[in-house]
C-alpha cells in the first residue's frame, strides 16, 4: 500500500447518454483519499453507470475522469470493483481469486497463497473447493468482495454491496467496509439504503435522475438537505 | 430379404470374429478423423474465441462467411484439396495425395468451420456477460480468449464433439484425395460406398453398423455433457 496514491480522483463534468435517454447530466465529483464516499440515489438514478465510468468501464461521452498524477492504465491495476451483479466464473471458489491474481502478473503459488488470506478475510476460508456459482448469493457477494480484496487495490468501487443481502450478511459485508479503510483503502459505494449511508459515509454524492443535486460532507447534507429531493428522500418520500 | 439376413449376419461375424481387415479400416478412420478434429480445434477454438470479443470492420462478413463454410459439399472440398495436393498442384512436391496425412488436411478443412462458428456462439453470449468484470480484473480481451473457453467448455465440447460427427459422416472429401487404397487410405465411408458396389455386403455392413453405433454415441456423449452442465445453467439463470 505504500505505493504513490492515485487520489484524488476528480470527475469533471460527465454525461453519458444511451438511446437518447440522459443518464448521467455533467457530474462533477471529487473524491478524496481515504474518505468513504457513498453515491446515494433512488432506483435508475445513474449510480452504477457513474460507478463504471469512473472505473474506467464506460467511457463517458464528455468529460474526464482524472486520477492524481497517473495515466488512466496505471490508475486501473490500482482499483477494483464489486458488481451489483458479481459475475463468478464457473470453476471453484478458489480458481476465481488465482485467476484475479494471476492477471496481475503474479506467480501461480504466491497467488494461491493470497487466495487463502482473502478467503479467510471474508469467512469463505472453508469453502475453497466449492464450485463458485453453488453459494448462496451472500456467499457469492462475499466471494466477489475477496477477489476485488486479493488485488490489493488502493480503491474499491462497491456497487450495491449488501442489496439483496440478510442482515447478518450486509453487517459483516459493512464490517469489511470499514475494515477496508482501516487498511488505507478507499471505497466508492453506492447504495440506495439509507441506514448504511449514515453509518458508513464520510462523504456523500446525492445522485437523482443522472444528476448530482448535492454533495459534500455526509454529515452537513444528512443534517442539513439542500434540494427537495434529497430532503424527500432522506424523509423515505422519493420514490422516482 | 435373405441377402439383408445374410449380410448382418456376415457383418457380425467380421465385427466379433476381429476380422483383422475390418478393424484395420476403423482404427484408421478414427486416426483420421481424432487428427482433423484436433487440427480443427487449434485453428477453429482461437479464431472462433477472437470473432467473438474482437471489433473490427469486416467482422459481420466473415462470421457470415465462416457460418456458410460449414455447409460445405465434402465433395468440393476433396476436389480442391486434390488440385492443390496433385503432382502439378501449388503443394505437389509434398508428395502426400492419396495418405492419410491428405485425408486429414481436407477433414480439417470440412470440421474447422464447424468448430469455428460454434465456439464464436459460445464465446460471444459469454463475453457479454464477463466482459466488464474481466475488464475490471484487467484481462485484455486477448487474455479474455482463454478464460471464456474455459468457461464455456461444455458447449464447446458440443461443439467439438458435432466437428467429430461430420468427420465421421463424411465421404466425398477422403474418397478423392484418399482414393479407397486397401491397407493404406480405406475408411469406413469409402469401403461402404466402393465394397457395396462390389457385392462385398458383409463388409459394407459391418462398417455401417459401427458407423451408425459411433453417431450414436457422439449424440449421446454431447447429450450427457449438455444435461450435466444444465444445473449450472439454471444456477447462473437464478442468480442474474
Ligand atoms: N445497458 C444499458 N442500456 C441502456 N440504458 C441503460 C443501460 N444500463 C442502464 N441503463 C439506464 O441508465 C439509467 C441508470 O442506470 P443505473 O444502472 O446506473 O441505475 P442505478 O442508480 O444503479 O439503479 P439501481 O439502484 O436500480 O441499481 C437507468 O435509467 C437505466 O435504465
Ligand atoms: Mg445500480
Amino acid at each position: 500500500m505504500e505505493a504513490p496514491s492515485i487520489l484524488p480522483l476528480a470527475l469533471e463534468n460527465i454525461s453519458l447518454r444511451h438511446d437518447g435517454q440522459q443518464i448521467l447530466d455533467r457530474i462533477n465529483m471529487l473524491v478524496a483519499r481515504r474518505r468513504t464516499t457513498v453515491v446515494l440515489g433512488p432506483n435508475g438514478a445513474g449510480k452504477s453507470m457513474l460507478l463504471k465510468v469512473a472505473h474506467g468501464l464506460i467511457e463517458p461521452d464528455s468529460g474526464a475522469v482524472r486520477w492524481s498524477g497517473l495515466p488512466g492504465a496505471a490508475a486501473h491495476a490500482r482499483q477494483a470493483m464489486v458488481f451489483q451483479k458479481p459475475v463468478l466464473l464457473n470453476r471453484s471458489v478458489l480458481a476465481n481469486i488465482v485467476h484475479a491474481v494471476r492477471l496481475q502478473g503474479v506467480a501461480r503459488a504466491k497467488a494461491v497463497h493470497r487466495a487463502h488470506t482473502a478467503l479467510d478475510y471474508v469467512g469463505l476460508g472453508d469453502m475453497a473447493v466449492r464450485p463458485a456459482r453453488s453459494l448462496s448469493g451472500g456467499e457469492q457477494q462475499r466471494l466477489s468482495f475477496a477477489r476485488a480484496w486479493a488485488r490489493d487495490p488502493e480503491v474499491l468501487f462497491l456497487d450495491e454491496p449488501t442489496a439483496s443481502l440478510d442482515p447478518a450478511a450486509s453487517w459483516s459485508i459493512e464490517q469489511i467496509i470499514v475494515e477496508l479503510r482501516r487498511e488505507g483503502r478507499t471505497a466508492i459505494l453506492s447504495t440506495h439504503d439509507l441506514a448504511m449511508a449514515r453509518r458508513l459515509a464520510d462523504d456523500l454524492v446525492f445522485l437523482h435522475r443522472g444528476r448530482a443535486l448535492e454533495a459534500g460532507s455526509a454529515e452537513q447534507l444528512f443534517a442539513d438537505p439542500k434540494t427537495p429531493e434529497l430532503a424527500a428522500f432522506l424523509k423515505g418520500e422519493l420514490h422516482w | 430379404m435373405s441377402n439383408l439376413t445374410e449380410g448382418f449376419a456376415a457383418a457380425f461375424r467380421l465385427l466379433f470374429g476381429f476380422d483383422a481387415d475390418l478393424w484395420e479400416i476403423i482404427i484408421l478412420s478414427l486416426e483420421v478423423n481424432f487428427a482433423a478434429v484436433v487440427l480443427s480445434c487449434l485453428i477453429g477454438l482461437p479464431l472462433g474465441g477472437a470473432l467473438a470479443v474482437y471489433r473490427f470492420r469486416g467482422r459481420k462478413a466473415v462470421i457470415v462467411l465462416v457460418n456458410a463454410l460449414m455447409g460445405l459439399p465434402p465433395v468440393v472440398v476433396g476436389l480442391l484439396v486434390y488440385l492443390v495436393l496433385s503432382r502439378s498442384g501449388p503443394l505437389g512436391s509434398l508428395n502426400i495425395l492419396f495418405t492419410p496425412g491428405a485425408m486429414v488436411i481436407a477433414q480439417a478443412i470440412l470440421v474447422t468451420p464447424i468448430v469455428t462458428a460454434l465456439t464464436r456462439q459460445i464465446i460471444e453470449n459469454l463475453w457479454q456477460d464477463y466482459r466488464e468484470q474481466l475488464t475490471s480484473l484487467g484481462s485484455s480481451r486477448r487474455r479474455a480468449i482463454p478464460t471464456l473457453l474455459w468457461d464455456g467448455r461444455t458447449a464447446v465440447l458440443t461443439a467439438i464433439l458435432a466437428g467429430f460427427g461430420r468427420a465421421a459422416a463424411e465421404v466425398g472429401a477422403v474418397i478423392i484425395v484418399g482414393g479407397n487404397i486397401a491397407h493404406h487410405t480405406r475408411t469406413m465411408t469409402t469401403a461402404i460406398a466402393l465394397e457395396t458396389g462390389r457385392g462385398n455386403l458383409a463388409l459394407a455392413l459391418g462398417l455401417g453398423i459401427v458407423l451408425v453405433t459411433l453417431a450414436i454415441l457422439l449424440n449421446a456423449a454431447a447429450w450427457m455433457v449438455r444435461e450435466r452442465s444444465m444445473p449450472e445453467t439454471a444456477l447462473i439463470a437464478a442468480n442474474r
